[in-house]
């Protein structure tokens, strides 16, 4: 029997009240659903559906790469070489043996303490001078040819000047990560602030807020949007700066381990910690942009 | 001792400089509201209609003439001249109930808490929008932002309410039930109103006296039409009475035979 048909034959059977014999051979399907039961089911078809196609890609990823790496004339290790050289980095990520023998874990957690420093005070300072710029004219003529020729110099250009300030290695490195962050935090900012719709300024006028008030109950949330927006490409940018930075201050920190591990061709070390940069550098946006979420309600930059 | 009306304008002007071009948007305006009037300003687009009622709500300052409200200069907005915008700007970072609160903790400041309370609930009910008050304007239709826009204007208690094309940016049906929302409002507040609109039988249908203004540049007043119609007024009675197609009629020919809206819209 065809599909047509028996289509017919389960709408006749829901139409009528009456039970009804179906034709022939014809089973009739249940016309009402079952009430939904509420116990957790793991939809695995949609778990499947978002992991699997990453998954596959990295294990892609992963078989070139031992491909390529294997020839004898190659010059940097395949995965295998990788996890049998630095098995002692991947599973002790906390060892410290002294000096700058240290595990990744505590390498990263000394660069994270410098960017936590340096990025927050690029927010606070970046915040403030963007909401200068962005609410007063006279500060936007004033500053914003100075913002626009100081915020293409690339980072490392910022350390010999600062090593020169700080005379240490320490705060110089602090400094280059608050100069990198700070450009993108102002801009932002000051975009949000300068976006404010008439309306709801108007709105703030016929109840006559107060400067102060106008400022933390309009001018604050309107641009938080933009501020957040700054300061999740502020957080990519000191990533990116500490670690050359640290290469060249040495010491502790993620981008020193690189450099040593380079001038004693520990390849194999250079790739474990590459993996431990981009997997920090990735959970440090995802945080910025997850506090941006909670703090603005969703709210998002058109 | 002469009647002094609630709010007056005299001889008021506007215009806007940009560079070494002055544009006269109004001239010579003169009017006066009664307490409890609704009134509304009925014109093509362009021709100030929006500039008007800023100059009543203060927001812009006027270039000739004086606007007063009960005897006193308005030379700054406040919340005696409550504004119900276009597009509702309701802060989209506040519920429903904050976006009240905002005003009503900064216009009654000195009330206690639960007075204040108080106040935004009456407002919220007498939108009908006390179901909605936790959630976010993003959440709830566009009728609905404009009754909240609606429910802010009145918990500031306004001397005036104005309206700006508050029912401009709704669909039909959701209009009809607002705009007899705002009329129950009007008849149970006694409040004074001036309502700017493009669309004649609202004008008809809420005023009780209806402004036209000429086409821009240089606007003014061109004629006032009264609306004779007892309250509370039913939209489908009301399309058959004379009173209603003679107002109906008489904003219809000014709008359409004697100030022709010249450039294509």
């Amino acid at each position: 029997m065809s599909e047509a048909a028996l289509k017919l034959e389960t709408e006749l059977a829901e139409a009528l009240p009456l039970p009804v014999r179906p034709l022939s051979n014809v089973v009739v399907l249940p016309t009402k659903h079952a009430k939904p039961r509420m116990i957790f089911m793991p939809d695995f078809k949609k778990i499947g559906a978002a992991l699997l196609p990453p998954l596959f890609v990295m294990l892609l990823a992963l078989l070139l790469w031992q491909i390529f790496a294997s020839s004898p004339t190659s010059g940097l290790p395949p995965p295998t070489t990788v996890i049998a050289e630095s098995s002692d980095l991947i599973l002790h990520p906390f060892f410290d043996h002294g000096g700058t023998d240290k595990g990744l874990g505590l390498h990263v957690f000394a660069s994270l303490k410098r960017v936590a420093l340096g990025y927050t005070l690029a927010a606070i300072v970046g915040i403030a001078l963007g909401t200068l710029v962005g609410a007063s004219q006279l500060f936007m003529r004033g500053l914003d040819p100075l913002f626009q020729i100081l915020r293409t110099v690339p980072p490392l250009a910022w350390l010999p000047i600062s090593l020169a300030a700080f005379k240490d290695g320490q705060p110089s490195a602090i400094f280059v990560i608050f100069i990198t962050a700070i450009w993108p935090i102002i801009i932002n900012t000051a975009t949000g602030i300068r976006n404010i719709p008439d309306d709801y300024k108007n709105v703030a006028r016929v109840i006559q807020l107060n400067p102060l008030q106008y400022f933390s109950k309009i001018m604050v949330p309107a641009a938080a949007p933009y501020i957040f927006t700054g300061l999740r490409i502020g957080i990519g940018l000191s990533w990116l700066a500490i670690v050359a930075a640290e290469m060249l201050i040495g010491g502790t920190g993620i981008g020193f381990f690189i450099w040593d591990a380079w001038n004693s061709s520990h390849i194999s070390d250079i790739i474990v910690a590459l993996f431990y940069v981009g997997i920090v550098g990735f959970v440090l946006d995802r945080l910025v942009s997850y506090v941006g979420s909670l703090v603005t309600h969703g709210m998002t930059v058109n | 001792m002469m009647h002094k009306p609630y709010l007056s304008l005299s001889h008021v002007g506007k215009s806007f400089q940009r560079g070494t071009n002055i544009t006269e948007v109004l001239r010579d305006i003169s009017l006066t509201v009664e307490r409890g009037e609704y009134v509304s300003l009925i014109g093509h687009s362009g021709c100030g209609k929006s500039t008007l009622l800023n100059l009543i709500a203060g927001l812009t300052p006027v270039s000739s003439g004086t606007v007063l409200l009960e005897d006193k200069h308005v030379n700054a907005p406040g919340p005696d001249r409550a504004v119900v915008f276009q597009n509702h700007s309701l802060l989209p970072w506040l519920s429903v109930y904050d976006n009240i609160r905002l005003a009503v903790d900064k216009v009654w400041a000195k009330e206690s808490a639960s007075q204040r309370k108080a106040r935004i609930m009456e407002k919220l009910d007498l939108v009908q929008m006390a179901h909605a008050k936790d959630k976010r304007p993003s959440e709830i239709s566009g009728g609905m932002k404009q009754r909240v826009g609606i429910a802010r204007a009145l918990a500031m208690e306004p001397k005036v309410l104005l309206l700006d094309e508050p029912f401009g940016a709704l669909d039909a049906l959701t209009r009809a039930h607002l705009q007899d929302q705002v009329m129950q409002i009007h008849q149970t507040l006694k409040n004074t109103v001036v309502m700017i609109t493009h669309d004649v039988d609202e004008a008809v249908l809420l005023s009780d006296r209806i402004v036209m203004l000429t086409n821009g540049p240089s606007a003014t007043i061109g004629e006032i039409v009264n609306v004779n119609l007892s309250y509370p007024r039913k939209r489908i009675e009301l399309v058959s009475q004379p009173e209603y197609i003679r107002c109906r009629e008489a904003v219809l020919k000014f709008l359409y035979e004697r100030h022709k809206f010249v450039e294509a819209a």
